[in-house]
């Protein structure tokens, strides 16, 4: 399942590479999301994958060895949580951008360069 | 859109909504669920009315300003520093009140859940605000 | 010791203030007295650091390394203190520069968020909670660079936001690597167990990580480019806070987190950091001064000056470090002035242009001493805070035997003076060209003069009492050089 994920991690970092490395900025978005997801994913697998062992103690006799670690989950969550301000913040000011200039072209945007 | 079948639809799958939303943010200090997850499900009624409408209707209908819903949901996560602070327990600490209506149950009230609701309100607020600028201008 | 968190609630509650109001005026009278507020917070807090040592605070009851822990050492106390001295000036600023209209009625809320996630990156001990903050400031610092909704701001924001959302990616994937090396996320939790392990290869690849995402932050030197290119489009009073304080939570960053854990493969590290110091300092300096744009000329000086404080961390004695400190706190406060004084000769000439300007000295002689201040002290002439923090540094390259880098920064001085001689040569010696017409401007009123005064006075002490707050420095990089006060300060002696 690891390895399933490692696998998916690396797709999802080619792909949004690919696509920042296009010239729209819309793709230009889009690949964050995906280096996003790809990051989030990453963090998450950083402690394992532990199948069907929750971290709740229920009673008094809890073997922590065995079970998931909650810290990852956590910090994903927080990081989804922050990824959708910031992609909802990116898209308002890519709107915003395009129906003030009507440009969509990474290359036509050079008037604060230099 | 303007289509009738939605527009009806959705005045009747509000309970719905706002009643899956308040259950997330209830059972969210032990198991799936909280704040944000409830705020965002009260944000997606909303979302769901401008498909249903114009997202200028909703806005006119809609009493209170996104921006009210921020500081009011960031006011309550403030207050509920306080209680921990007031009894001299590290900052943030939980602090719990219980009562008991019966023999049985008993309701357990505290801070995480007003720190809950903050976030609640908060984040169907930052969605509402995000929303309507994305859908309003051309 | 609940007060270390009132740098981060003080601002919270400023923000839900300022949710509820609407008109400017008031929003400007509570952003200067929320300022002085949070100023008196970040001393009181310093004072205790100082008689102490290391204060703690663990959030919620849980001990560290399992809750987030606050931690306050010396450089945290200083750079808070400096942080709030800058915000209380530019808050007075902003009440002459931030127009009255309805694009800008939300400025003082999203310039509280900025030093509420500045205060927070500072006071945190918890490197994923330092990663929030990070968050925090780029989402405020986005709003605040594009309000205005000028072409060239949303051109500029968007530059700005590219670059930074791909550092804090960076950061993220660094982190969830140390977690997975390490299992904990505490600074200090770190620091012990990094520092007793060998497996340097498998560390590097996350310190690269960091490297990158806090690089692109600091704007050193492969990855600065964002930073010409998006500061001098805001709003003058939001660049000159950017310009002050954002870069150096990056500087802060390197420092905090290149002492305290990433200190294995040390030789590889500091050769890495000393070698794009130097590209910086240079290839900043240069880029100044080929501009005519003053707060182009003043942008590109930034990335210039970075170069110094990243030299300070690469050469890694405690001298160095401290030099490095002093550095980073001479250059808040002088570079801010020159980006203030820029603002007022913008309200005067109505250009930022060096070549439709000139006359200055004549007509605005306090104004001309305003600008020589800092703009002296950013080249280092003796009696001001630039020439000990840039002694400081050279004194420590010398000792320890890095001459090369010692000559590129006493040569990136001299680019520095003749960038600054240009601004002034140019803005405040020539005659006004005859063909420029300036667009007629209402007499500027003294209290516009107040922050400027206030930073110089602060620039000009620091150069008179250089001796004592050397001494606060040095004791800022002895912490941080011999890091178990501040490990056994978070985790008490007993934790493994």
């Amino acid at each position: 399942m690891e390895i399933l994920l490692v696998a998916l991690i690396g797709l999802l970092y080619a792909g949004g590479v690919y696509l920042i490395l296009r010239r729209s900025l819309l793709k230009f978005i889009i690949g964050i999301i995906f280096l996003s997801n790809a990051t989030n994913l990453l963090v998450f697998i950083s402690a394992g994958i532990v199948h069907g062992k929750p971290a709740f103690v229920t009673g008094g006799d809890a073997d922590p060895s065995s079970m998931a670690d909650p810290l990852p989950q956590a910090l994903v969550l927080t990081a989804i949580v922050i990824g959708f301000g910031i992609v909802i913040f990116t898209l308002a000011l890519k709107s915003k951008f395009y129906s003030v200039t009507d440009k969509d072209d990474s290359d036509e945007i050079k008037e604060t360069d230099i | 859109m303007n289509s009738v079948i939605l527009q009806i639809a959705s005045k009747y799958l509000r309970i719905l909504f706002l009643m899956f939303a308040i259950i997330a943010l209830l059972r969210g200090h032990n198991q799936p669920g909280g704040g944000f997850i409830g705020g965002l499900l009260a944000a997606l009624y909303i979302v769901f009315n401008t498909l249903a409408f114009t997202s200028k209707q909703i806005k006119d209908r809609l009493k209170v300003s996104p921006e009210a819903y921020m500081g009011v949901g960031l006011l309550c996560v403030l207050l509920s520093f306080l209680p921990s602070v007031l009894s001299g327990a590290p900052l943030m600490q939980g602090v719990w009140v219980s009562y008991s209506i019966s023999d049985f149950e008993v309701i357990k009230l505290g801070t995480p859940l007003l720190f809950d609701l903050g976030v609640f309100i908060a984040v169907m607020g930052v969605t509402l605000m995000f929303l309507f600028t994305l859908s309003t201008h051309k | 010791m609940t007060e270390i968190v009132l740098p981060i609630l003080l601002p919270f509650a400023l923000i839900i203030l300022l949710v509820f109001i609407r008109k400017v005026n008031y929003a400007k009278w509570i952003g200067i007295i929320g300022s002085a507020l949070i100023a008196i917070v970040a001393i009181y807090i310093f004072i205790n650091t100082l008689n102490n040592g290391v204060l703690v605070l663990y959030v919620g009851g849980w001990k560290a390394p399992y809750g987030i822990t606050l931690v306050v050492d010396m450089l945290s106390g200083i750079m808070l203190v400096v942080t709030s001295f800058l915000v209380l000036s530019i808050s007075i600023y902003a009440y002459h520069f931030i127009k009255n209209n309805k694009q800008f009625s939300r400025f003082f809320l999203f310039f509280f968020a900025l030093i509420m996630g500045v205060n927070g990156t500072f006071v945190t001990g918890d490197i994923f909670n330092f990663y929030v903050w990070l968050e925090v400031i780029m989402l405020s610092s986005f709003v605040l660079i594009t309000m205005g909704s000028e072409k060239k701001q949303l051109e500029g924001g968007i530059k700005y936001m590219a670059l930074n959302l791909i550092a804090s990616l960076f950061f993220l994937a660094g982190i969830g690597l140390l977690y997975g090396k390490t299992g904990t996320l505490n600074m200090a939790h770190l620091a012990k167990i990094l520092t007793n392990d060998q497996q340097s290869l498998f560390m590097n690849t996350s310190a690269m990580l960091f490297f990158i995402a806090l690089g692109i932050k600091a704007a050193i030197f492969p990855l600065f480019f964002w930073l010409p290119a998006s500061y001098h489009t805001a709003n003058i009073t939001v660049t000159s806070l950017f310009a002050g304080i954002l870069t150096k939570v990056g500087v802060y960053a390197f420092i905090r987190l290149f002492t305290l854990f990433f200190v294995q493969d040390a030789y590889f590290w500091h050769n890495l950091l000393l070698i794009s110091a130097g590209f910086t300092m240079v290839i900043g300096g240069m880029a100044a001064s080929i501009q005519y744009d003053v707060r182009r000329i003043l942008s590109y000086h930034i990335i210039s000056q970075i170069g110094y404080m990243i030299m300070g961390l690469g050469i890694y004695t405690p001298l160095a470090i401290a030099g490095a400190i002093f550095f980073t706190v001479h250059n808040m406060i002088a570079k801010t002035n020159t980006f203030l004084v820029s603002g007022i000769m913008n309200k005067l000439k109505g250009t930022f242009d060096l070549k439709s300007m000139g006359s200055l000295l004549k007509e605005q002689p306090l104004l001309a001493v305003l600008f020589i201040i800092p703009a002296f002290a950013l080249a280092g002439i003796p009696p001001l805070s630039g020439f000990f923090a840039k002694f400081i540094l050279i004194k420590s390259g010398i000792e320890d035997g890095h001459y090369v880098i010692i000559a590129i920064a006493v040569l990136t001085s001299l680019l520095t003076l003749y960038s600054m001689i240009k601004i002034w040569s140019e803005a405040f010696l020539k005659k006004q060209p005859d063909d420029i017409t300036i667009p007629n401007s209402k007499p500027i009123r003294f209290t516009v003069f107040i922050p400027s005064i206030m930073l110089a006075l602060g620039s000009v002490l620091l150069g008179v009492f250089a001796a004592s707050f050397f001494d606060l420095t040095m004791e800022a990089a002895r912490q941080l050089m011999e890091p178990s006060e501040y490990i056994n300060a978070v985790l008490g002696a007993d934790v493994k």
